[in-house]
């Protein structure tokens, strides 16, 4: 029996447009691109010239900071002129496919992996770029070593496919990719899993330690078992992965070409929800094609609380396994039908000040993007710490932030969060505020003070 | 509705906006505008959708728990002032008169809400112009308090003056609305009890008792003085002297404060105060909606009973004897709580803290009004006391918290 933590403290926002099952494989994407900026903090240094001819597997970009971090070209194909924003920053990166030309790499044998030569293979491949690091919620540099390394095996967010449909298939390179973490950690030590209390999907992965969650989100983030597990203190650093980047790296160490392989889900209620196996770096326009109502429509990369718009020709955001479409909300509301004053059956609230509560619970809303208010200043207390399952001090930890007392943030545990666990907050908070933003800009402070 | 809007957005819009004549009436406009129709805006970053709650639709849900201890106000006022010339006596039905009083009271409280919301918006708009910012909601709710826990017959200019000194020093100049230490009602309650002693004493608390009608004289045993003036009286005095006597009886069964009267609060007393059973309605408003703090309200109580308990015990005086949930059903004990110690912005934030700020606040309530019978109203003391010492309080908790942190760290850096 894997031990069971219980949450109590979140909210489960019930959204229509839920995902079915049965997956089926989208057709190969005639462009694959990458954002930069799904990277926080990474300055590319351009590797291939735009124009020149890849092989599937060979590098794209490195990290300026840390050139043995490759970014490589999940296809091969012609490199194209990077698209540049401001400041001339590369906001992405695309190349045309062309043929099936590949980088074949060796198998690194899981079960006598060493840790330096799969720290090695995972950088020299193009696998580094799937880890995440707490604190600062950055990729870890390349000599960077980890006290533990958490996966969250479920995902909580609103309309997020199930273990079972993102891995169908693929748990035997999931437990390979487990091995191959497992090899980079101290001591011995294993990959905590997280699994969804009732589910026995992982219960054969035995090269993790399993802590099984239940209750509402964000009980599936990564964050939240960290802190439930084993909470982070300063000076420590964890890694966290996806799962499916966990089958990813552990198919790809095994030999033969890149693997990025991404199930996405196809959900909200302005899509026909489908769930598509293609790969990471897939334009969102192959996504969508006729599977989503465009007009007046908000297409995310991720959920609806964490994601993001890619913009004109953007791609799948790099960690997302999921697309929500929803209906955007620029319609003034009326004050007293549906405004503020409304009765509100068609709005999900956390606060009883809306009937949500009284309907029932399979009850299935179709939300649309509008903020239902305007910004203003803090007022309403302890409506944070009603959907934030750490113990640490939201409102203080943010108003910390927002003074730029970097000593305060330390004592306050920001070395423990990611603006993605403050998503709630920023959903429920009465006055508006960009909650993920400010916890951001506090990470970044962290950074800076730290370089 | 799409009519209305378009009509604003194409004929009324552009007036107030950049290079229109009425410009400088923006705010005015914008508050306005934002009140009939929730704007379009939409998400920009971080999260995609958001929650309906907004700050309008809390403040508005706070002054619907404040609407049945101002209706039972109104009616307070009426029936007051008619036990007090003598057309009715306590025995009389609740509903003799019924209508009689509800417009007496009617011309008491709605001048006294008038003034209020004039003044204080009147400063809200103008700041807000000043400082080019929206309107914010705050003041929908301190404009309705501030009439609820004045003395009935209290000078409309006083409310005034107290109200502008309330929003100009206990919140505006702290950065407005979710900034203020103070309660902003309370400020102005406090205001005009410091400031104008002489006119907040005596017979102010019932309406027009000095009336043409009388002659300025009451009728029989009816003097118009609060339940907290009289046990004041009683300070000082032997517990089973004359005066104390004389005074408990009227809080014996059957007398006019009995615990039932004072429960119900058909007692002279502020506007809105005196009915602990409206206050508590309130509360069942503001739990059940999740506005007002649970935690704050039942501990302020519970800190209210345990000082009745204590006095009880020591039972120095006559006050002392009351029984601990006459004490808290009198005087504006339970407006208090429900009303004025849940302000989250004047109370602690954190829960830890919330236990600790109510159960204070309820304890000093009752101390101060025993221990100090020139403040009678212990509660509005009280209050204003924990608003300054609620950042302390948190500060304990979140200190303690980071305590717990810094534990963990030396512990993981013994291990390794």
């Amino acid at each position: 029996m894997p031990a069971s933590v219980k949450i109590r403290k979140g909210l489960d926002i019930r959204l229509k447009g839920t995902v079915q099952s049965a997956s089926h494989a989208l057709p190969a994407a005639d462009r694959f691109s990458i954002h930069p900026t799904d990277f926080h903090g990474l300055v590319p240094r351009m590797a291939a010239k735009a124009g020149t001819e890849v092989k599937a597997g060979e590098v794209l970009f490195t990290d300026k900071k840390s050139p043995d971090i490759k970014f490589v070209s999940a296809v091969s194909g012609t490199v194209q002129e990077p698209v540049r924003g401001e400041k001339r920053r590369i906001l992405r990166v695309d190349v045309v496919a062309s043929g099936t030309d590949a980088v074949s790499h060796p198998s690194v044998d899981p079960t006598a992996a060493e840790g330096d030569a799969v720290r090695a293979a995972m950088l020299e491949r193009g696998y580094w770029p799937m880890l995440r690091q707490r604190p600062f919620d950055v990729m870890p540099a390349a000599d960077s070593r980890p006290r533990d390394i958490f996966v969250s095996g479920f995902d909580s967010a609103p309309l997020a496919p199930t273990a079972a449909m993102v891995l169908e298939g693929r748990l035997d390179a999931f437990r390979a990719g487990c091995a191959y973490l497992n090899s980079m950690l101290p001591n011995g030590r294993k990959v905590q899993l997280g699994v969804k209390a009732g589910d026995d999907f992982f219960s054969s992965v035995s090269e993790a330690d399993i802590t099984s969650f239940s209750g509402p989100h964000p009980a599936g983030n990564v964050g939240v078992q960290i802190h439930e597990v084993a909470p982070m203190n300063k000076g420590e650093v964890v890694w966290t992965v996806g799962m499916q980047d966990v089958a990813n790296i552990g198919e790809g160490l095994m030999g033969g070409s890149y693997v990025c392989k991404r199930t996405v889900a196809l959900t909200g209620s302005r899509s026909q929800p489908a769930l598509l196996r293609t790969t990471i770096g897939t334009p969102m326009a192959d996504i969508v094609k006729d599977r989503v109502m465009m007009e007046d429509t908000r297409v995310i990369s991720g959920n609806v609380l964490t994601g993001s718009v890619r913009g004109e020709d953007g791609a799948l955001g790099f960690f997302d396994q999921q697309v929500t479409c929803i209906p955007e909300g620029h319609e003034p509301l009326f004050f007293l039908t549906k405004g503020w004053l409304g009765p509100g059956f068609d709005k999900f609230s956390a606060s009883r000040a809306f009937p949500t509560w009284l309907m029932p619970k399979g009850k299935e809303y179709d939300l649309n993007t509008n903020n239902n208010g305007e910004e203003r200043a803090f007022v309403v207390s302890g409506q944070y710490d009603a959907v934030f399952p750490f113990d640490i001090y939201p409102v203080q930890l943010i108003k910390s932030i927002m003074v730029g007392d970097i000593d305060r943030m330390e004592k306050l545990g920001i070395y423990e969060v990611a603006p993605e666990d403050f998503a709630l907050c920023e959903y429920v908070c009465t006055s508006k505020l960009a909650v993920q933003d400010i916890v951001r800009k506090g990470l970044d402070q962290m950074i800076e003070e730290f370089a | 509705m799409k009519a209305l809007q378009k009509l604003i957005e194409e004929r009324v819009k552009p007036n107030f906006e950049e290079g229109g004549k009425l410009n400088r009436f923006w705010v005015v406009f914008d508050a306005l505008e934002t009140f009939l129709f929730t704007p379009g805006h939409t998400t920009a970053k971080g999260v995609h959708v958001r929650d309906g709650i907004d700050l309008k639709r809390t403040m508005f849900l706070v002054i619907v728990a404040m609407v049945p201890a101002l209706l039972f106000g109104t009616w307070n006022i009426g029936h007051q002032y008619y036990l007090s010339i003598g057309e009715i006596t306590t025995s009389d039905a609740w509903s003799v008169m019924f209508l009689d009083k509800v417009i007496v009271g009617a011309i008491k409280v709605v001048p006294l809400i008038v003034v209020s919301y004039a003044t204080g918006l009147g400063i809200e708009f103008v700041i807000a112009g000043m400082n080019g910012h929206a309107i914010n909601e705050g003041f929908l709710v301190s404009g309705m308090l501030i009439p609820l826990i004045m003395p009935v017959d209290v000078p409309l200019w006083m409310v005034a003056v107290a109200t502008a000194f309330a929003v100009l020093i206990a919140k505006e100049v702290f950065g407005g609305t979710g900034m203020n230490i103070l309660n902003v009602a309370l400020t102005a309650r406090a205001f005009l009890f410091f400031a104008y002693p002489k006119q907040m004493s005596g017979e102010i608390w019932i309406h027009d008792v000095m009336a043409s009608k009388t002659g300025g004289v009451l009728a029989d045993g009816y003097t118009g003085a609060t339940a907290l003036g009289h046990l004041a009286n009683t300070v000082g005095q032997p517990v089973q002297g004359e005066v104390s006597n004389g005074v408990m009886a009227m809080f014996a069964d059957g007398g006019m404060f009995s615990l039932m009267n004072c429960f119900i609060g058909n007692i002279p007393g502020s506007v809105a105060e005196t009915s602990a059973l409206a206050a508590l309605i309130g509360a069942a408003i503001l739990i059940w909606t999740g506005i007002g703090s649970w935690r704050i309200i039942s501990s302020f109580i519970v800190g209210g009973l345990v000082m009745g308990v204590i006095f009880n015990a020591l039972a120095l005086n006559a006050y002392m004897t009351i029984g601990p949930v006459h004490q808290i059903v009198m005087g504006g004990f339970m407006f208090g709580a429900v009303f004025m110690a849940t302000d989250p912005v004047s109370a602690a934030q954190t829960n830890t803290g919330k236990w600790v700020y109510g159960f204070l606040g309820g304890l000093f309530s009752i101390m101060i009004r025993v221990f100090n019978p020139a403040y009678p109203e212990g509660v509005m003391m009280a209050i204003l006391f924990m608003n300054v010492m609620a950042p302390t309080i948190d500060h304990y908790v979140i200190e303690s918290n980071i305590r717990r942190r810094e534990k963990r760290l030396s512990a993981s850096a013994a291990v390794a």
